[in-house]
């Protein structure tokens, strides 16, 4: 297995769950009910600890000195590799409703491959995963039939959502060099793979949602290589602050 | 008027140590302390999220922002039960969150002051929680026994909350380098003197405390609770290497407790007013995601009447 293959791989988990983690914790003490914080600070929870633990193998197998905590929130914006959904702004609350049931659904079906992965960080690591993306996907499916079920304003809210993050869906199932040689190698996901399963569990969810699943083929990329949308400059300015502005300390 | 008789039951049932249950019979003032009471802690822990998740998106590490997220997420959680113990009470939540929306609601001072550091972060955790726990510890014996239960519950997470503030404030005053240990003094110095506040005012000025401590609603003065408290931190703060920004400070042999200066009652009294540092800003943070919200709730409750109408509908 190559080494630089596999980091590659870590590092585009670590930074997706990170980021997002990163996103969703800004609506802690701002959520439309009480219990929609407490939900969305769990997930978010979730998140920001499967991203430490993956960027702590990854420092351990790069052994350059940076502990996780370094490779997270020191590294310039060119060397993050999470997909662009993550780091779009919240918007509405639908918007990150939308977001959230995207992802999840992506997510919980690449973690059942990821399970059977013969590498046996990455199988322990979806097997874990597993339990907590399954309530993530079901809290987004839950909103996405009251949102889009709900009233009018609601529904119209929810179809602009899941309009507006469409086009950042197809990066997420994009095989490029790095998956199809962990593919090769038997220990990684087709992302292209799970389109079909994809397409109708959310197929199913919008028509119950009553909402239009949006068919545009095109979609944005250059998360994967590092080249971001405007947004996560600020993103990373907040995140990285402390680190930055006072190098090598502790906290 | 009430019946002098029930009165007196009352009061010796109180006396006997017994707890109140949501059912018993309650003097009508003994109900509007309570949901007064109860109602300022849960606004309390609601705004508290606002301060303190401040700084999520800026923690200096992954731990810290994992122990910080589910600490608000804590509070929440603290914010959600309590309102639940109102509701025992006959106070819908809503109605408790309309009033304090409107302003007309308090909740602790000390939220109205801004967190302009990490370090106050952990001053909030050592001392905030710290001051809330010797309050809270005292309100586990509270005579009404869903805010006693409430108690017991949310002191086991305030603990936590404590050790998490004092252990940052470890890594920068004692661990730290000089600029992590000026960064520490500079919050402890901001935060020092409200959390004194904390405990209200002194007990030749409180208003509520005589009744309420014969109804063993509160089983500790106000100014017990205060000596307590500065009992139990300033030898932290010595350990920590930090100064209390108070001259008078010094322990009393003959007392076995420590003295300290007057606090600032003037600056107590504006922010109870309103004008604090952040009193306007937390209250428009919270209008606004109310505002920002109703749509979604709306669109909750629209969707279940729906469910509901069409399960009648399938049984029918």
């Amino acid at each position: 297995m190559s080494n630089q293959v596999y980091n590659t791989y870590l590092l585009r988990l670590a930074d997706d769950t990170l980021i997002l983690g990163q996103r969703l914790s800004e609506w802690c003490g701002h959520g439309p009910i009480l219990e929609e914080d407490i939900a969305l600070s769990n997930i978010a929870l979730d998140y920001i600890g499967q991203s430490t633990n993956v960027y702590k193998q990854l420092a351990s197998l790069v052994n350059d000195g940076r502990d996780e905590d370094a490779i997270a929130l020191t590294r310039m914006e060119s060397e993050y590799v999470n997909a662009l959904m993550m780091e779009l702004p919240n918007g509405d609350y639908g918007t990150t409703i939308a977001r959230q049931y995207y992802y999840s659904s992506f997510y919980l079906l690449y973690l059942e491959q990821l399970k059977n992965s013969s590498d046996h960080f990455l199988a322990g690591f979806a097997e874990k995963s597993i339990k907590e993306v399954k309530y993530h996907l079901q809290h987004a499916t839950d909103w996405i039939l009251r949102l889009g079920d709900g009233t009018p304003e609601s529904h119209s809210r929810m179809q602009h959502a899941v309009n507006g993050l469409w086009p950042y869906l197809g990066e997420l199932f994009h095989d490029d060099e790095t998956d199809m040689e962990a593919v090769k190698e038997g220990w990684g996901v087709s992302r292209e793979a799970l389109k079909t399963a994809w397409t109708n569990r959310v197929n199913a969810v919008f028509a119950e949602a009553g909402l239009t699943v949006p068919s545009e083929a095109w979609y944005h990329s250059g998360g994967r290589k590092g080249s971001h949308t405007e947004h996560m400059g600020f993103l990373l300015a907040e995140m990285q602050f402390l680190q930055r502005a006072f190098p090598g300390a502790k906290w | 008027m009430e019946n002098q008789a029930l009165l007196e039951r009352f009061q010796n049932y109180v006396d006997a140590e017994n707890k109140i249950e949501a059912k018993d019979w309650m003097p009508d003032g003994y109900r509007k302390t309570l949901v007064r009471q109860i109602a300022q802690h849960a606004h309390s822990e609601v705004v508290g999220m606002l301060p303190e998740g401040n700084w999520i998106s800026r923690a200096p590490s992954l731990r810290r922002k994992a122990i910080l997220i589910s600490k608000v997420q804590d509070e929440a959680g603290h914010g959600l039960y309590l309102y639940s113990a109102c509701e025992t009470l006959g106070v819908e939540r809503d109605a408790l969150i309309e009033e304090l929306l409107s302003g007309k609601a308090k909740y602790s001072s000390i939220f109205n002051y801004p967190t302009v550091s990490w370090a106050d972060i952990g001053a909030i955790g050592w001392l905030v929680d710290g001051a809330a726990i010797v309050n809270q510890v005292s309100l586990q014996r509270t005579s009404y026994g869903p805010y006693s239960r409430a108690m017991v519950r949310i002191c086991k997470e305030e603990s936590f909350h404590q050790r998490q503030g004092y252990e940052i404030m470890i890594a920068l005053a004692k661990n730290g380098n000089e600029a992590q240990k000026r960064m520490a003094q500079e919050a402890f110095n901001r935060w020092w003197w409200p959390s004194l506040m904390m405990f209200g005012p002194s007990d030749s000025a409180s208003a509520h405390s005589g009744q309420n401590m014969a109804w063993k609603i509160k089983r500790h003065s106000n100014d017990e609770l205060r000596q307590k408290f500065v009992d139990m931190t300033v030898p932290q703060a010595e350990y920590l290497g930090l100064t209390i920004p108070d001259k008078d400070l010094k322990w009393n042999e003959s007392t076995g407790h420590y003295d300290f200066g007057e606090i600032d009652w003037t600056e107590f009294n504006e922010v109870v007013k309103g004008n604090g540092p952040c009193n306007k800003q937390r209250l428009q943070t919270r209008n606004k995601a109310h505002e920002e919200g109703a749509w979604v709730r709306e669109a909750a409750m629209a969707y279940a009447r729906k469910q509901e109408e069409r399960q009648a509908v399938s049984a029918a």
